[in-house]
């Protein structure tokens, strides 16, 4: 009987996971071309993919090496991109924290963006999951979402050394930045944040690579936070 | 790229151990304990503190164009913020953006 459960609730996470293979598939793909197109060869894209497995900084770590910039704000930069996954793993600790110790580090190494909404919402909405019902479902619906960052990778990386220049293809990192921060700007909050960081890098551009994108993202941040709590107070 | 292999890997194996870590920090570290709200609020604006600072200069300097502002690549970024917000879609923004910048190229020759 719950081997059954298990693999009903695995199959219920894979369901939960399958729509975003049409996010996963073009993205890791544009990731396999924009790094081959930059330099790396094939081991070491494919290494960002299975040691980093997330998107926005590894593009974002690709750029700044293509810049020469120093590997500290190489790492501090691209770290940054990934400080929200601080909150997902503040959320969803209440759900899965008593399991092993291996187990939640397999979980702390699968969990991105998709994985983290799919699942968050699943345990809200069904609170009488059991600790290891939610394991089976959080690793269903990693399963299509990470094999294909895996595998698309790859396959961005071989057809992209192919890919002649009259295709601009410099310019996808820039329109990756854009789309992946756009549909964020929701309230005037991230508006005033994302605009800080546009003007701030902009000024201090003059500034040893990856510096003034640093004290941008430092004054971006704050302005965010400020802008939010002056609104929560006018309510 | 002209930095050699052994700086590559060391960047791509720091950068892995550091994101497992901001990862793991809760769920293997730090368990329930509540981090002060001021740091949660600032941790919800870094992807839009980080993004367009790095974007923004790629706009309007593109390296492929020795730095010059082109009417292509501006037209294409302004595309592809204006369907990201409209639609609140990845990937319909970033063809919005490719699909912009190839007609722009052609029109412009």
């Amino acid at each position: 009987m719950p081997t059954t459960t298990m693999k009903s609730e695995f199959i219920r996470g894979m369901k939960g996971g399958a729509p975003f293979i049409l996010v996963i598939v073009p993205f890791s793909m544009l990731f396999g071309v924009v790094a081959t197109e930059a330099g790396l060869n094939l081991t070491q894209t494919m290494g960002f993919s299975f040691l980093v497995i997330a998107g926005a900084s590894q593009f974002a770590a690709v750029q700044l090496m293509t810049d020469n910039a120093p590997a500290f704000f190489i790492l501090a930069t691209s770290l940054a991109v990934n400080l929200r996954m601080a909150m997902y793993s503040a959320s969803i600790t209440p759900h899965l924290g008593d399991a092993p110790l291996w187990k939640r580090a397999i979980v702390a190494y699968f969990l991105v963006d998709q994985s983290y909404a799919v699942c968050a919402v699943e345990y809200e909405r069904r609170p009488d999951m059991t600790t290891a019902e939610r394991y089976a479902f959080y690793f269903g619906c990693i399963l299509p979402i990470c094999a294909l960052w895996y595998a698309m990778t790859f396959l961005g990386a071989v057809i992209g050394s192919s890919i002649p220049p009259e295709f601009a293809l410099d310019f996808a990192l820039p329109i990756t930045f854009i789309a992946l921060f756009a549909p964020m700007l929701k309230t005037f909050a991230h508006v005033a944040a994302a605009l800080t960081s546009i003007v701030v890098a902009l000024a201090l551009s003059w500034m040893p690579v990856g510096t003034g994108l640093l004290v941008a993202a430092g004054c971006a941040m704050a302005v965010g936070a400020l802008v939010e709590t002056r609104m929560e107070a006018r309510k | 790229m002209t930095q050699s292999p052994a700086f590559i890997w060391t960047i791509i194996v720091l950068l892995g151990i550091g994101t497992f870590l901001i990862r793991f920090s809760f769920l293997g570290l730090i368990g329930d304990r509540e981090l002060p709200g001021w740091v949660l609020k600032m941790l919800r604006y870094t992807p839009v503190a980080v993004l367009p600072g790095m974007a923004a200069p790629m706009v309007l300097w593109p390296a492929a164009t020795d730095g010059q502002p082109d009417p292509a690549r501006l037209a294409a970024a302004s595309a592809t913020i204006i369907v990201g917000i409209w639609t609140k879609n990845v990937l319909a923004s970033i063809g919005a953006g490719l699909v912009t910048l190839y007609a722009m190229m052609y029109l412009l020759g």
